[in-house]
């Protein structure tokens, strides 16, 4: 029934739906048993009619499907259309996007389109008094905005990767339908006409579950391969901090905290990294924290939940064997 | 050609915040307010524009909020920009991303503008919705997250942060422009700069001279409550040999936090 069901904005890449699809079906799927509605997807894409059926597998009941070449790649214009689109079809009381640079984008737009609120970067939601309630960091993740959005309808919120979890794939397949999205190619005026992949096939840190991640104190670039070293056995992604970006041992995609990228794996591991407020900034939400560092007294260790006082030069080499060794008893 | 540049005046990041007994605004007594970060990008970037494209070029700011966001203002207008407009009014007190955007739409139209430069989040409310959100008033393409621009009169290619990569992107004038931190190396306000920033021309506009009502603004999002997060640390700190450290960290990963 409208306004009682809940609607995500899937996302796909290439074809591959993301995971933060299904964790936008596991809150999702949350809500809509709050508020007695069904769980709706709609995908966006070339070519993603055949991946629809099985998001039913995380609990969505309906996909909807803009499927053709104006959705190739990514472009604000087209994808907002066919989100307001899908909105108007199934009427939600709820739309709920990841905060991904795709959901970030499309979901503020939508939610201006719509003349509605939008919870950016949620980090918990909830059905509070017949409302959505979303929990939300602000000022660098120093504060918590709750928030509610008491008038307007749909209620938006996109959520932060890695913080609602992915539900045992095992519900039966989603019905498909195609939406008549209205999106003429030819109108979209800002065009992408090239997706460059930064190299390393790793997860991108925004949504990696694990990091490693080192400071000014590993003084070279050619020392970062410890930390690659490291990243591999663990299946984690390398991040740095400001100090080992400006200093050349790093590039600025990899950067942690307040001017570069907002993190949030389950495991943070940081090697020489004071703690300085910006850094904690983009890293303070990680489930564990880690450290590595030899001064007992940096601020690092104010929010960390273990760690070593060593030299990392000494620790991260006997770190790798052991982390090895663990590994290979399964 | 008519540059529009949208900046906030945002609590220095150093700031440990305050909550006032009502649980939904931070103390402003003791913070210390600078222009949010990521708008000196787009000052940067408009001022970089201005001296492209030449001719009869000016860069507008445009900031919303109480009096004290004026000195913003001067900031940029004293690293370059040529006038300022600065939206007060009480309705607007408690103005969301949605107001806002209405507002700034507004005055970016009223003083006319073939690009609008913004930062790509505002570091205290972290919403990063103003701009996607004044894009859509307008009608405008937005390119949200820009790293690398190269612009003319009449379009321009940009390139932008996602995932695992960038997009490169196409696009015609007018349009909106959010500014990620590697765009550019933000300038410094010169002395002679500050000196001159004094007698540039500063409007302020309130809704009225905006032709927008109060109801045109209303909020379309409540705080119902600020809270600190709260931080339950473990907070083991090993030292001895690495013989000893590393194992037992290790240990302690898989058996207590469960997380190898
Ligand atoms: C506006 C602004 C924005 C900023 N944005 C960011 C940002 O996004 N991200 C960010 O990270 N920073 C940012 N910074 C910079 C930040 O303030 C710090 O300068 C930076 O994080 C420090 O990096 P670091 O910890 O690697 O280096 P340092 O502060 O130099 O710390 C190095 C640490 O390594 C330890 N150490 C040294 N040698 C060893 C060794 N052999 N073994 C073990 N430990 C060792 C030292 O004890 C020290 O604690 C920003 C600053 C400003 C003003």
């Amino acid at each position: 029934m409208a306004e009682k069901d809940v609607l995500i904005v899937a996302e796909q890449r290439g074809g591959t739906i993301r995971k933060i699809s299904y964790e936008l079906a596991g809150i999702g799927g949350q809500l809509a048993q709050k508020t007695g509605g069904e769980l709706v997807a709609v995908l966006i894409g070339e070519g993603v009619q055949g991946a629809a059926a099985s998001l039913g597998k995380y609990g969505v009941k309906k996909v909807l499907v803009a499927d053709g070449p104006a959705f190739k790649l990514y472009s604000t214009e087209g994808y907002v259309t066919a989100a307001a689109k899908a909105v108007e079809k199934v009427q939600p009381g709820i739309v709920l996007t990841g905060a991904s640079a795709l959901g970030r984008d499309l979901s503020a737009r939508l939610a201006q389109r719509l003349k509605t609120g939008l919870v950016t970067d949620s980090v918990g939601l909830d059905i509070v008094d017949g409302k959505l309630q979303g929990i939300r960091p602000a000022l660098s993740g120093k504060i918590q905005h709750v928030v509610t959005i008491p008038e307007s309808r749909p209620q938006i919120a996109s959520i932060r990767p890695n913080v609602f979890n992915v539900p045992e794939a095992n519900g039966p397949d989603a019905s498909v339908e195609t939406l008549d999205h209205g999106v003429d190619a030819g109108k979209i005026r800002a065009k992408v006409t090239e997706v460059r992949a930064s190299a390393g096939a790793k997860a991108d840190l925004t949504e990696a579950e694990r990091i490693v991640s080192g400071g000014r104190a590993l003084k070279a670039a050619e020392n970062f391969k410890i930390m690659n070293d490291l990243a591999d056995v663990i299946g984690a992604t390398v991040g740095a901090s400001r100090a080992a970006v400006d200093s050349g041992y790093a590039p600025h995609a990899m950067q942690i905290g307040q001017t570069g990228k907002v993190v949030n794996p389950t495991l943070y591991l940081g090697f020489g990294i004071s703690g300085a407020i910006q850094h904690l900034a983009g890293m303070r939400t990680s489930k564990v924290i880690v450290a590595v560092n030899k001064d007992p007294d940096a601020p690092i260790w104010q929010i960390a939940d273990y760690g070593i006082v060593d030299d990392l030069f000494k620790v991260t080499p006997a770190l790798i064997e052991e982390f090895k060794k663990l590994l290979a008893q399964g | 050609m008519k540059i529009v540049v949208l900046v906030k005046q945002t609590p220095d990041t150093e700031t440990k915040p305050k909550i006032t007994a009502d649980k939904k605004r931070l103390e402003e007594g003791e913070i210390k307010f600078v222009m949010n970060p990521y708008d000196e990008f787009a000052v940067e970037e408009a001022l970089k524009t201005k001296e492209k494209i030449g001719g009869d070029s000016t860069v507008t700011v445009i900031s919303l909020g109480p009096d004290r966001v004026v000195e913003t203002i001067r900031t940029a207008l004293a690293m370059g920009a040529d006038t300022g407009i600065h939206i007060s009014d009480p309705a607007l007190d408690s103005a969301d991303s949605y107001a806002t955007a209405v507002a700034l739409a507004a005055a970016a139209k009223k003083a006319g503008f073939d690009v609008i430069f913004c930062g790509k989040q505002a570091i205290d409310g972290d919403f990063a919705q103003v701009n996607s959100r004044v894009a859509e008033t307008l009608d405008i393409p937005q390119i949200n997250l820009t790293t690398k621009l190269d612009l003319s009169a009449t379009g321009g290619k940009a390139e932008r942060r996602i995932e695992g990569g960038e997009e490169l992107i196409e696009f015609p004038l007018p349009a909106l422009i959010s500014c990620e931190k590697g765009l550019n190396e933000p300038r410094y306000a010169s002395l002679p700069g500050i000196m001159k920033a004094k007698k540039k021309p500063l409007d302020k506009h309130d809704l009225a001279a905006l032709g927008l009502s109060a109801d045109a603004v209303k909020p379309r999002l409540q705080i119902q409550e600020i809270r600190i997060p709260e931080q339950k640390r473990r907070g083991v700190k090993l030292t001895g040999e690495v013989t000893e450290t590393v194992p037992k960290l290790v240990k302690l990963l898989r058996e207590e936090a469960k997380v190898i």
